[in-house]
């Protein structure tokens, strides 16, 4: 038998009963579409959550006070609330690191920030200019802390989009206005661009204040004087350099420390990367989750196809006995059966990807990020074509095992 | 040419044997037109089973052109109903919602014949039972039962086989489309069609040159038809 028969006769055996036929498709077609769209969307928030992680900064190398987190969150009282990272460490970093493009001190504080009766409370991060390039801030308005402004304690202040929005109105100009914060009046010289974000992360929901004012005037200096701060963050210049730069910094503040056990640090050393891997990581067993559900659905549009095949055999077995009659041999009754199930499933996986395609742009219009990636297609593409042989095998065997004579008397 | 030789058949249920056919022995030459009758149960379509390839014998040989089919496998004896026989069988067998151009082609498709090529041999055999060229591209199920039985013929037709295998051909016909049947397998014969019919009506098997009486699995007599009946249908009810 030739292929090409081989193909119209199956063809030909699909369409007599059409409804029977699109009703099992259709168990494919939605098993195949929801794994592409929910793999889709599953690696759209895995893409869209590193995105955000990035948009804090580029190679970015985040030291914070307090003990040394292990893989996973520990819960620690102290975290961030230590006062042992100071000014002069991070001036030591700035001159004794290499591989560095930028490092910017913070100290920060939630105030009350009032502004012509209004009010709101939120973050105020003193810092220098370097900010903008270690966090990739941009400016909407006016510009960021200058170092005249920092040496001088300027009191000064750039916000954030929402902190605009809150006291002086959406989109008003703040530029020249002033804000109280701790009953201090600051001028607003900037207002920074919007990046999204939210909850603590909310990136535009700050205010910027130079961080000789925020040691001087707000938050005050350590026990033992000296001005301390609360995050100090680096820029490496790319990001192979980072593990290397990591550890740079680590020396160099356990030396200054005086701590000889890396264990017993008394700072965090966290590099972006492992921020990274470890919130993708999260979006991975998300999308394993996910795809696990529609692999169900999958399987059962599987059976599906099985359980036609299985009656469709019964149906036809006079046909199947016809058709030995006239000279056709076990493997050419199995062959059509198996091209039957095959064509089933591979047309079924087609206008599954479709659906399944369609569904994450539909998704992705409703702001839910989704990516369709060719692995999966292939993937599907393949688990269907697999269905078919798997679950037509069975059925074509038992067609082509029929006994002629007995399938010519089947009523 | 057909040599059957001391042709034994039994089925064994629950341990039990039950022997269908014992010691059946007969030729038959190219050419011939020959009735094997029988009532139920006296082992005809066993026999028919045996020399349609369907079946082997439990012992005794069965030559068909040289062939020895009494011991051949599965795919050997599909590839002998493939190139030498050709069935009619008494329910037609069509492929419902097909054409009846692919119909009597469809055997020809196991034989890997090009579709050009196979609907062109199809037609052929189609004119030769007479069905008209009008009704070749109806799907199978729109036709009457003597048409139906036509294109089941020339479906026997297409893969010009040494024997042709009739099995109660005319037991779901009326008397008059019968005899339409009937005159069809007397025309092939005069072409030198050899031709084996199975029937149990003694009006039916008088149509044939020879006819075989089996009762209870064995040959009760092997005669030459004298008053073979010459197929007279009256007036084609399908308007032929």
């Amino acid at each position: 038998m030739k292929t090409s028969d081989l193909f119209e006769e199956s063809y030909s055996a699909l369409t007599v009963n059409k409804v029977r036929t699109t009703l099992t498709m259709l168990g494919i077609i939605i098993g195949i579409g929801s794994v592409i769209a929910m793999v889709a969307i599953g690696q759209g928030a895995q893409g869209s959550i590193a995105a955000r992680i990035n948009s804090i900064g580029s190679n970015l190398i985040i030291v914070t006070p307090g003990a040394q987190r292990g893989p996973g969150v520990t819960i620690s009282a102290g975290l961030g609330s230590s006062q042992s990272l100071t000014i002069a460490d991070e001036l030591a970093i700035k001159t004794q690191v290499t591989n560095i493009t930028a490092v910017e001190p913070e100290l920060s504080k939630r105030y009350q920030i009032t502004a012509k009766g209004t009010n709101t409370n939120t973050n105020v991060i003193g810092t220098d200019s370097s900010y903008p390039t270690v966090r990739n801030v941009s400016m909407d308005t006016g510009s960021f802390i200058n170092d005249q402004q920092v040496t001088d304690a300027m009191k000064v202040a750039v916000i954030g989009p929402t902190v605009r929005d809150t006291l002086f109105g959406i989109g008003s100009d703040a530029i020249g206005q002033t804000i109280k914060i701790n009953s201090m009046q600051f001028k607003v010289v900037g207002v920074t661009a919007p990046k999204g974000g939210s909850g603590f992360a909310n990136q535009d929901n700050m205010v910027f204040i130079p961080i000789s004012v925020s040691a001087r005037f707000l938050v005050g200096s350590n026990a033992k004087g000296e001005p301390y701060v609360s995050t100090i963050a680096i820029s490496a210049d790319n990001a192979g350099n980072m593990t290397a730069v990591q550890d740079q910094v680590t020396q160099l503040l356990m030396a200054r420390h005086k701590v000889a056990d890396s264990a017993s640090a008394d700072f965090t050393v966290q590099n972006q990367a492992d921020i990274v891997s470890a919130a993708s990581g999260v979006a991975s067993t998300f999308t394993i989750l996910l795809a696990s559900v529609a692999a169900i659905s999958l399987l059962v549009g599987g059976i599906g196809i099985m359980n036609m095949m299985l009656t469709t055999v019964t149906e036809r077995t006079r046909e199947i006995g016809l058709r030995k009659a006239i000279g056709a041999t076990r493997a050419d009754i199995n062959f059509q059966f198996l091209t039957e199930a095959i064509i089933l499933t591979f047309t079924g996986g087609i206008l599954g990807i479709i659906f399944g395609w369609g569904t994450s742009l539909i998704a992705n219009n409703f702001g839910i990020a989704s990516t369709v990636t060719v692995a999966s297609i292939v993937l599907a593409f393949g688990v269907s074509a697999l269905i078919g042989v798997v679950f037509g095998y069975y059925p074509a065997r038992r067609a082509s095992k029929l006994n002629p004579i007995e399938a010519l008397r089947y009523e | 040419m057909i040599e059957c030789k001391d042709i034994y058949k039994s089925y064994f249920n629950g341990g039990v044997e039950t022997k269908v056919l014992k010691d059946i022995s007969f030729a038959i030459k190219d050419g011939e037109f020959v009735a094997i009758m029988g009532p139920s149960g006296s082992g005809k379509s066993t026999l028919m089973h045996i020399l349609g390839a369907l079946d082997t014998p439990t012992s005794g040989t069965y030559l068909l052109d040289e062939h020895d089919l009494s011991k051949m496998p599965d795919d050997e004896l599909a590839t002998i109903r493939r190139t030498k026989i050709g069935f009619v069988f008494q329910a037609f067998n069509l492929l419902a919602r097909s054409t009846v151009i692919r119909n009597v082609a469809l055997p020809l498709v196991y034989a890997n014949v090009p579709k050009t090529e196979r609907e062109k041999i199809a037609a052929k055999a189609l004119l030769q039972t007479g069905l008209e060229e009008s009704r070749f591209q109806n799907l199978s199920n729109q036709l009457s039962g003597g048409q139906m039985q036509r294109v089941a013929i020339a479906r026997s037709l297409v893969n010009n086989p040494s024997l042709l295998l009739a099995d109660e051909p005319t037991g779901n016909l009326d008397t008059n489309t019968g005899e339409i049947v009937l005159s069809t397998f007397q025309a092939l014969n005069k072409q030198g069609r050899t031709i084996v019919l199975i029937t149990h009506e003694m009006d039916v098997a008088m149509h044939a040159k020879r006819i075989i009486l089996i009762r209870d699995g064995q040959i009760l007599s092997d005669k030459i038809n004298e008053n073979q009946v010459i197929a007279n249908p009256k007036k084609d009810i399908d308007g032929n």
